[in-house]
C-alpha cells in the first residue's frame, strides 16, 4: 500500500499513466477483435527494417516530440507558448529545399549547394525567428501569444514565397536518409533521441534548468539575484525556435519535399498539448522535460491507436479530443484533491476499525 | 454566544505536511475589543487566521459567529467577508494593474441599471471613503502608482468599508511609518465605538500597549494564553512568546562603535542618481562599517540603496567600489563587485515561491558562478544545511518549498541567499520587518558579526532604535535626498529624529 503511494505521488506517474492506459485500450481492442492480446507491441523485421505499432509511434511523435523541448523551456520561462512553431517547422524546411533546388526550381535530382549548407540555414533561419520571437518577448514586453502570433502567420507564408509558391521536390537519396531509414531503425526516432539527449545533458550539467525555473517564478526576484531574466527567455525562444528548425527538416525530409502549406501544420497545438500533458503548469515555473516527452508520445500514440482502430481521418480528431479531455481531467488539481480525500477517508476507515 | 463575545473559535487543529501547524487553538474576541494575536515566526498567528477567513481547511475544531446559530464553515475568503469577517494580511493581496475604486470594490460593484458597473458612482464612493480616512489617493489611478505603505491603508479601508463584525489584521503596520501608524490607530479606535471586534497581529510591542485590550499568545502551534492586557506586562509577554526569560535586546551593545573613518573605502558615489527615484547623492562606506540609511517611509532609502546596487540603473554620478571606478548596469555586476541587497519587499523580490529552500538558497551563488558552472549537488545539500543551522530557519526540510515557510523563515532564507556569496558589501532593506523579537535579535548580531569580519553593511529600517543599536554612522534622507549623516555623539534617538523631520523648523 505505501509502496503503491509513493508511486503514485511520483512526478512522472500521471503522464505515464495516460500513456499505460492508451497502451491498454489497445490491448484490449486487439482482444476483442481476436488478434494476438500483446499485437501492439510486438516489433519485427520486415525487408530490413524495424515494423510495428509502437515504431510507428516513435517514428512519426519525433517531430512533436523535438518541439515539446524547446515549448516546456519557452512555457516555463515565460509563462506563455510559442505559437509560431508549426509555421517555422515550414519556413526552415521550405528554406533548406530552396536552396538545394535552386530558387525557382521545383524537382532536382542534385544538390544545388551542398547538403549541409541547406540543413544549416534551414536551421539558421529557424533560429532568427525564436530570436525575434524572444525580443518581442523578453524585451518589448508583449505577450508571448502575441508577439508568436507574428511569425505563426508570417512564417508558412515566407516560406511559400521562398518556394515560388510550389512544392519543392529534393528526390536525392542522402536527403531522404533524414526522414527515412539508418539501417533499420527509422532516422527520425534516432534525431529525436539525440535531441532529448542533449537536451537533458544540458540541463543535468550545467545551472540552465534552475536559470529558466527561477525567471519563470519570479522575474524581479530572479534579476536581483544576479539573473538576467530577458536574456534568459531570449535563449529560452531561440531554443524553441532550433527546435522547431530541427522537427521542420524531419518532416520535409520525410516526404523529400518542401509542401510549406502542409508541414507541421497545427503542429504547435500538439506541442502545447505534449507540455500540458506532461503534467506542467502552462502558467510557467517548474518544468518537467520528461513529461513532455511522454505527452508528446502519447499524443501519437493516440493518433496511432485510432487509425488501428479503423477510426477515419476526418473523425479521428474528435475521439483525440475525448481522449485528451480524459488524461487532462485526471491530472487536474479537483481530481487530485478528490483520490487524495478518498484515501484519507479510507485510513480513517481503517484506523476506527 | 455568551457574554459579547463575536467571534469564538474552539480546538482548531490544522496540519501541513511535516509539520503540525495549530493543536487545539481557542480563540475568543468580544464585541468592541482589541485583541493582540502573538507569538514568534512560526507560531501558528496566519496559520490561525487563514482557518478562521476559510482559507485553510482545518482537521478539528468549530467557530462560532455571533448572530450565527451552531458552527459556521467558511468556504472561502468571500464568503467569511458576507458573514462578517474581513481580513488585512501581512502582505498586500489586492490588484496592483486595477484602479483604487476598483480594488475598493472589486466583487461588490455598485450596478446600473442594466447590470452594468457604475463606475461614475464606484468612483465617488471610493473618494468618499478615501475622504473619510484622510487618505490623499486619486482613485481612478492604478493602484501600483502608490507606495507599499498606501497600498496597505487602501486594503485595510477595503476591509473597513464592509460593514464587517470581525477585522483581522495581520500585521497591518510593518510597512507604515509613524503618521500612518497612528492613523491606523485612530481608525480602529473609531470601530472599536462601532462595536467591531478586531484581531490585531503585529511584531511591535509598542503597539500592543497603545492600542489593545486583550493578548493572545501563541507558540509553536498551541495556545499559550488569553489575558486581559493588564495580566501581561511587557517582560511577561515576551517571556509567554519565547518560553524563556526575557532575553532583552539591550543585551546588545556597540562595542567599539567607534570610528571606522580610517579604514579603507568600499563605497565611493559621487552625484548617483535615479529620475524620479533618488536625486544625486554622495556616499562614501568604510570597510568594515555599518551605515545606515534612515528617513521617512518613501524618502528614498531603498532607492539610494538600489542605485548604488544597479537594480535601479544609476544614470548620473560615477561609483568607485574599492577605489576602482565601476559602472553597474544591472544587479549580477554588483554582485561580481562582492554586494548583495535583500529587498525590501520579499514577496515580489525575494523569494522564488515554487523554488525549494536549498534551490532558494543557492540561487544567488549560482548566478555568480554562471550558468555552465552548476554547483554539484552534495555542496548545494552542504550550503543550505549550513544555514539552515546557523541561522536556524523552521523548515519541514531542505526540500520543503520556500512559500510554504513562514515570513521571518523566509526572510531568514534569503539571508543564507546572500551570505553564501560572503559579500563584501551588503545591503539589508528592512530586514527585521515582520519578524519576531528573538529573531531580529539574531540579525542584528549578524550585522555586527559581518562588521567585525570587515565587511560592510548598509542597514535600512524604520525602527530607530534597532538601528542605533547596529549602526557606526546614518545617512539622513528626506523627499528624495540624502540630506545629511550623523555620527558619534549625535546618534541618539532624539538626534535622528531632529534630523529626519528636517532640523530648524
Amino acid at each position: 500500500m505505501d509502496k503503491l503511494k509513493k508511486i503514485t505521488k511520483m512526478k512522472l506517474f500521471l503522464p505515464v499513466f495516460s500513456m499505460i492506459l492508451v497502451m491498454m485500450i489497445n490491448v484490449v481492442y486487439d482482444i476483442a477483435s481476436g488478434n494476438p492480446p500483446f499485437g501492439f507491441f510486438s516489433i519485427s523485421i520486415t525487408n530490413g527494417i524495424l515494423y510495428g505499432r509502437l515504431i510507428d509511434i516513435l517514428n512519426r511523435g519525433s517531430e512533436v516530440a523535438i518541439l515539446a523541448i524547446g515549448m516546456t523551456l519557452v512555457v516555463s520561462a515565460s509563462a506563455g507558448t510559442d505559437i509560431s512553431v508549426g509555421s517555422v517547422m515550414s519556413l526552415s524546411g521550405g528554406m533548406c529545399c530552396m536552396l538545394l533546388a535552386g530558387y525557382g526550381v521545383t524537382n532536382v535530382s542534385n544538390y544545388a549547394v551542398p547538403l549541409w549548407v541547406g540543413m544549416l540555414a534551414g536551421i539558421a533561419i529557424a533560429c532568427v525567428c525564436g530570436l525575434f520571437n524572444g525580443f518581442l518577448v523578453a524585451y518589448m514586453n508583449i505577450q508571448p501569444m502575441v508577439a508568436t502570433l507574428i511569425l505563426w502567420s508570417a512564417g508558412r507564408a515566407i516560406g511559400l514565397l521562398l518556394c515560388n509558391s510550389n512544392i519543392v521536390y529534393v528526390r536525392v537519396p542522402s536527403f531522404q536518409f533524414f526522414g527515412g531509414y539508418c539501417g533499420i531503425i527509422p532516422t527520425p526516432i534516432i534525431i529525436a533521441a539525440i535531441c532529448v539527449a542533449v537536451a537533458s545533458i544540458v540541463l543535468k550539467s550545467t545551472a540552465l534548468g534552475t536559470y529558466i525555473q527561477s525567471v519563470g517564478i519570479n522575474k524581479k526576484a530572479s534579476r536581483i539575484s544576479g539573473f538576467n531574466s530577458a536574456k534568459i527567455i531570449l535563449l529560452c525562444y531561440v531554443i524553441c525556435g532550433l527546435c522547431a528548425g530541427i522537427a521542420g527538416l524531419v518532416a520535409t525530409c520525410r516526404i523529400y519535399s518542401a509542401d510549406t502549406n502542409n508541414i507541421g501544420l497545427n503542429m504547435e497545438l500538439d506541442a502545447i498539448l505534449a507540455v500540458a500533458l506532461g503534467g506542467n503548469s502552462l502558467g510557467g515555473g517548474k518544468f518537467n522535460l520528461a513529461g513532455s516527452i511522454i505527452g508528446a508520445y502519447t499524443i501519437q500514440a493516440i493518433t496511432t491507436t485510432l487509425y488501428a482502430l479503423g477510426v477515419s481521418s476526418a473523425q479521428a480528431p474528435v475521439f483525440k479530443a475525448i481522449v485528451v479531455i480524459l488524461i487532462v481531467v485526471i491530472q487536474s488539481q479537483p481530481v487530485k484533491d478528490y483520490f487524495k480525500k478518498l484515501s484519507a477517508k479510507k485510513a480513517v476507515a481503517k484506523e476506527v476499525a | 454566544m455568551e457574554n459579547n463575545i463575536v467571534l469564538s473559535a474552539k480546538g482548531i487543529c490544522m496540519t501541513f505536511p511535516g509539520v503540525k501547524a495549530l493543536e487545539n487553538v481557542d480563540f475568543n474576541l468580544k464585541k468592541g475589543e482589541i485583541r493582540a494575536l502573538m507569538g514568534e515566526n512560526g507560531a501558528g498567528k496566519s496559520t490561525l487566521i487563514k482557518c478562521l477567513t476559510g482559507v485553510n481547511k482545518f482537521e478539528a475544531g468549530e467557530i462560532y459567529l455571533d448572530g450565527i446559530d451552531g458552527p459556521i464553515v467558511n468556504k472561502d475568503t468571500l464568503d467569511a467577508q458576507r458573514k462578517g469577517i474581513s481580513t488585512v494580511y501581512q502582505e498586500v493581496n489586492l490588484c496592483p494593474n486595477l484602479s483604487v475604486a476598483e480594488n475598493l470594490f472589486i466583487g461588490r460593484e455598485p450596478m446600473t441599471k442594466i447590470g452594468t458597473v457604475n463606475r461614475r458612482k464606484m468612483n465617488e464612493m471610493a473618494a468618499k471613503l478615501m475622504k473619510e480616512l484622510d487618505l490623499d489617493v486619486d482613485v481612478t489611478q492604478n493602484l501600483e502608482e502608490y507606495s507599499l505603505a498606501l497600498q496597505q491603508m487602501i486594503a485595510i479601508a477595503r476591509a473597513v468599508d464592509m460593514d464587517c463584525k470581525v477585522l483581522i489584521l495581520d500585521e497591518p503596520t510593518s510597512s507604515l511609518d509613524d503618521n500612518e501608524v497612528a492613523k491606523l490607530f485612530v481608525m480602529m479606535r473609531r470601530l472599536r465605538e462601532k462595536g467591531v471586534g478586531i484581531m490585531f497581529v503585529t511584531h511591535f510591542l509598542e503597539q500592543v500597549y497603545e492600542v489593545c485590550d486583550g493578548i493572545t499568545v501563541l507558540r509553536n502551534g498551541t495556545l499559550v494564553g488569553e489575558y486581559s492586557i493588564e495580566e501581561l506586562p511587557r517582560v511577561k509577554l515576551v517571556a509567554a512568546m519565547m518560553g524563556k526569560d526575557f532575553d532583552d535586546l539591550a543585551s546588545i551593545k556597540q562595542e567599539g562603535s567607534g570610528d571606522k573613518s580610517k579604514e579603507p573605502l568600499v563605497i565611493d558615489a559621487k552625484g548617483l542618481s535615479h529620475a524620479g527615484t533618488i536625486k544625486p547623492f554622495d556616499l562614501e562606506i568604510h570597510k568594515g562599517e555599518v551605515i545606515g540609511l534612515t528617513g521617512l517611509l518613501g524618502s528614498g532609502r531603498s532607492e539610494l540603496a538600489r542605485a548604488i546596487y544597479g537594480a535601479d540603473r544609476a544614470q548620473t554620478g560615477t561609483l568607485k567600489v574599492k577605489e576602482k571606478e565601476v559602472t553597474i548596469k544591472n544587479p549580477i555586476d554588483a554582485m561580481n563587485l562582492g554586494m548583495g541587497l535583500l529587498p525590501d519587499d520579499r514577496k515580489a523580490e525575494g523569494i522564488i515561491g515554487d523554488l525549494s529552500v536549498r534551490e532558494n538558497i543557492i540561487l544567488a551563488m549560482q548566478a555568480k558562478q554562471g550558468i555552465f558552472k552548476k554547483i554539484p549537488m552534495a555542496k548545494q545539500i552542504e550550503i543550505a544545511d549550513k544555514f539552515i543551522e546557523i541561522l536556524q530557519i523552521k523548515t519541514a526540510s531542505r526540500e520543503t518549498l520556500i512559500k510554504q515557510l513562514s515570513g521571518g523563515n523566509q526572510q531568514k532564507a534569503i539571508l543564507a541567499r546572500w551570505l553564501a556569496t560572503d559579500p563584501d558589501f551588503l545591503i539589508l532593506d528592512e530586514p527585521t520587518r515582520g519578524i519576531d523579537i528573538g529573531t531580529k535579535t539574531e540579525i542584528q548580531k549578524l550585522v555586527l558579526k559581518l562588521a567585525d569580519e570587515g565587511k560592510s553593511v548598509m542597514f535600512i529600517s524604520s525602527e530607530i532604535e534597532e538601528m542605533l543599536r547596529t549602526c557606526n554612522r546614518m545617512a539622513v534622507l528626506r523627499d528624495g535626498a540624502k540630506v545629511g549623516e550623523i555620527s558619534g555623539d549625535d546618534l541618539t534617538q532624539e538626534g535622528v529624529m531632529k534630523a529626519i523631520a528636517g532640523g530648524g523648523k
